[in-house]
């Protein structure tokens, strides 16, 4: 039963996480047409920015001041890097944005040095909230839970039941007919564009002094976004949504489970001494993402909810 | 004409190139390990050791007159990786190997080095493991080529499990360690020597987790913590051992972490004042010891120059302390008379003798395990906690021994 609590309590906040870092990416993905991979770089830019802020004045004003300066760097990439690349095709622009996560990478190393900095939680909330089967949960681990729960309202809410919302849906589907209708299509692409980057800037916040704030967090974190993004459906938010929860659960459970593969087909006569058979299903759980994102290709390669191949 | 002058001063330029390859007065070691990622502040704080030991030895008139010069290679802990950088250190003219960060790593190295020395005579090159420390290296797997500075993990587990027997308190244990060779050898290593000498403790989780991959260790934490354990045994090191030490604080798991490398990095700085009397590690030193002045003031001034770490790789002074002794009693930097000399060299050290035994290139050494204190000289990770001695901590050098089945083949 402990189990099951614990592995709910993590997976759903890891999956919440999960979901913040991949909204944005498929939100530009639905825009572009194309995967942006320096994705993950704004999720460590937005980490590294609020360590910063933090150090200059306090966490409550890095973490509205970070998003926001991660969403204008998002939206001058946009400005003077996608838009000139946009005219040369969908390659030319994967490559920039492959170009430009290396670049952000180096720029990082150099700005903040090689290695980790000691961005921490804050004092007011680095206590223990409750404790349930002599277990502490940490305040800072609701935070992150109710910080991510208000974005996806908000986003939701901006998306579904605005008219800005209309607009970007319209922009993004039909952007010659919006266009003469007379809205500015290329600066509501900068907007979304900053508002996706903004969005895993503030996964960086909340994030990088959760885990670790270092050079390596967004080569680590990029590929499990983009196995989010996929299995989900490109371009769909309720299917990152479904499949960053998925993902985020799979893990924790799986890590929480003790059998090996010799249990589970010990009835097959596989013995827990063979090669096969010692592999415990914990030890599996790093790779379960990627076997997910494998399956769904294979039986739906529009991914959960999407509507395009791959 | 001009295609002569050219050939003319092609000659001119190679002669000249060759001479000054000859007449070289700087013995290269090449440093290969992690400098970037996330293991990259391990090795790095490994590489500033080496840096500051060379500008020592060099100050003090270098190796037999020549000068030492360290030069990093970046490794990403792949030993894939680590070969194509083994090569390129190799081809730019290193005949000293400096590595550390990984058994996976350490064991291409000497693999690559062997085949290296065959297939060149005359251009041998010799590896100095600082911090690999699966027992197989000075084992069944061991080399004439290969040198090791560093504690191997059944001797670490002897002092791990020598202070568990003092410990009646402590009745289940759980093993959790990175998912390669040596996360296999600390568990296997534990597993014995546990039945050995407190055949009463059980062993209530043996986990292996991917190097360098988790990020949120709280689930490991709980089935810790819902395993009713007393007391934790982990090889982790480099980020995987503060984000463990990191998750156990925030789901309050106050029992003991014996650890080799707790000095990791950060650890003690994110778990605070929780640290006191949870985190063990043991090493071959800690900067709290009884120590000359001369020690002292090397403390200071490497922390004076590289304020973002803490003086931890003793062991990179002691090999390159000894590398100079065993040149200078080999009276040449040649890697076989240097290799020579170190065999039985013993080095008076800061803490204590160290002695490179002949048979397995084993470095013998006291052992110490230290916990954290608030009452201390020197802190960590620039705060005022510090590693100070725990009672019974010190293991002498015949104690931490360990036997060794090596038959190593030896060049004439």
């Amino acid at each position: 039963m402990e189990t099951i609590v614990f592995s709910l309590l993590n997976g759903i906040i890891y999956g919440l996480l999960l979901f913040m870092l991949s909204s944005g990416l498929t939100l530009i993905f639905s825009m572009m047409g194309v995967l942006n991979f320096a994705h993950a770089s704004f999720y460590m830019l937005g980490a590294y920015f609020a360590y910063t802020v933090m150090g200059a004045t306090n966490y409550w004003v890095a973490l509205i001041l970070a998003p926001i300066i991660v969403g204008v760097v998002g939206m001058g990439v946009e400005r003077w890097g996608l838009r000139r690349v946009h005219a040369n095709g969908h390659v030319a622009e994967l490559l920039f944005t492959f170009g430009l996560a290396y670049l952000i990478d180096e720029i990082v190393k150099i700005v903040w040095g090689r290695t980790s900095v000691n961005y921490q939680v804050p004092d007011a909330l680095n206590f223990p909230l409750f404790t349930i089967y002599n277990a502490q949960y940490s305040a800072y681990r609701i935070f992150i839970l109710f910080v991510a729960i208000f974005m996806l309202c908000a986003l939701w809410y901006l998306l579904k039941k605005t008219r800005a919302g209309l607009i970007i849906q319209a922009a993004l589907t039909h952007p010659h007919m919006v266009g003469h209708l007379g809205h500015n299509v290329p600066a509501i692409f900068m907007g979304v564009f900053g508002a996706g980057c903004a969005l895993a800037g503030l996964a960086g916040v909340i994030g990088g002094n959760y885990f670790i704030t270092d050079p390596a967090m967004a080569v680590q974190m990029g590929p499990i976004v983009f196995v989010v993004v996929v299995v989900g459906g490109l371009g769909s938010l309720e299917g990152a949504f479904v499949a960053a929860m998925l993902i985020g659960l799979l893990q924790t459970f799986a890590i929480s489970i003790n059998a090996s593969f010799a249990d589970i087909f010990g009835f097959l006569g596989l013995s827990p001494t063979s090669e096969f058979g010692s592999i415990t299903i914990a030890s599996m759980a790093p790779m379960l993402p990627f076997l997910l994102l494998v399956l769904i290709l294979i039986v739906r390669p529009t991914g959960l909810m999407g509507d395009r191949e791959v | 004409m001009t295609n002569f002058k050219r050939a003319a001063l092609a000659a001119t330029v190679s002669v000249l190139a060759m001479a000054g390859s000859v007449s070289a007065d700087t013995v290269k070691f090449a440093f290969i390990d992690p400098l970037s990622g996330p293991m990259g502040s391990s090795g790095d704080a490994g590489f500033t050791s080496f840096k500051l030991a060379a500008e020592h030895i060099n100050a003090a008139g270098g190796v037999n007159g020549d000068q030492i010069e360290v030069v990093g290679y970046d490794n990403k802990v792949s030993p894939k990786e680590s070969l194509v950088q083994l090569q390129k250190a190799i081809d730019s003219g290193a005949r000293y190997i400096l590595q550390g960060n990984g058994s996976s790593v350490a064991a291409a190295i000497i693999d690559a080095v062997n085949k290296h020395n065959a297939r060149n005579p005359g251009e041998e090159v010799v590896y100095f493991n600082y911090a690999a420390v699966t027992p197989a290296f000075t084992n069944e797997a061991c080399s004439f080529w290969h040198f090791r500075f560093d504690a191997h993990a059944d001797m670490k587990m002897n002092a791990i499990t020598d202070w568990i027997k003092s410990r009646d308190d402590i009745k289940k244990v759980y093993l959790i360690g990175q998912d390669y060779v040596f996360g296999e050898a600390v568990a296997a290593a534990a597993l014995e020597q546990l039945s050995e000498k407190r055949p009463d403790i059980e062993i209530v989780g043996n986990e292996l987790h991917p190097l360098a991959k988790v990020k949120d260790f709280t689930p490991y934490i709980q089935k810790i913590i819902s395993s009713g354990a007393d007391a934790v045994i982990t090889g982790n090191w480099g980020s995987d051992m503060t984000l463990l030490v990191k998750a156990a604080a925030d789901s309050g798991l106050k029992i003991p972490f014996l650890t080799f490398y707790g000095g990791s990095l950060g650890a003690v700085a994110a778990l605070g004042e929780g640290s006191i009397g949870t985190l063990y590690q043991v090493t071959e030193g800690i900067t709290n010891l009884e120590a000359s002045d001369d020690q002292y003031a090397l403390i200071e001034e490497y922390k004076d120059r590289f304020p973002d770490y803490d003086y931890y790789y003793h062991r990179a002074f002691v090999t390159m302390n000894m590398f100079d002794m065993a040149a200078e009693k080999a009276g040449s930097n040649d890697p076989i008379a240097v290799a020579k000399a170190l065999e039985g060299l013993t080095y008076d050290g800061a803490y204590g003798t160290v002695t490179m035994r002949a048979e397995d290139h084993q470095a013998q050494q006291p052992l110490y395990i230290s916990t954290v204190s608030k009452d201390v000289k020197y802190g960590v990770d620039n705060i005022d906690l510090g590693w100070a001695l725990v009672d019974n901590g010190t293991i002498p050098a015949t104690a931490a021994e360990a036997p060794t089945t090596c038959k190593m083949e030896r060049p004439e």
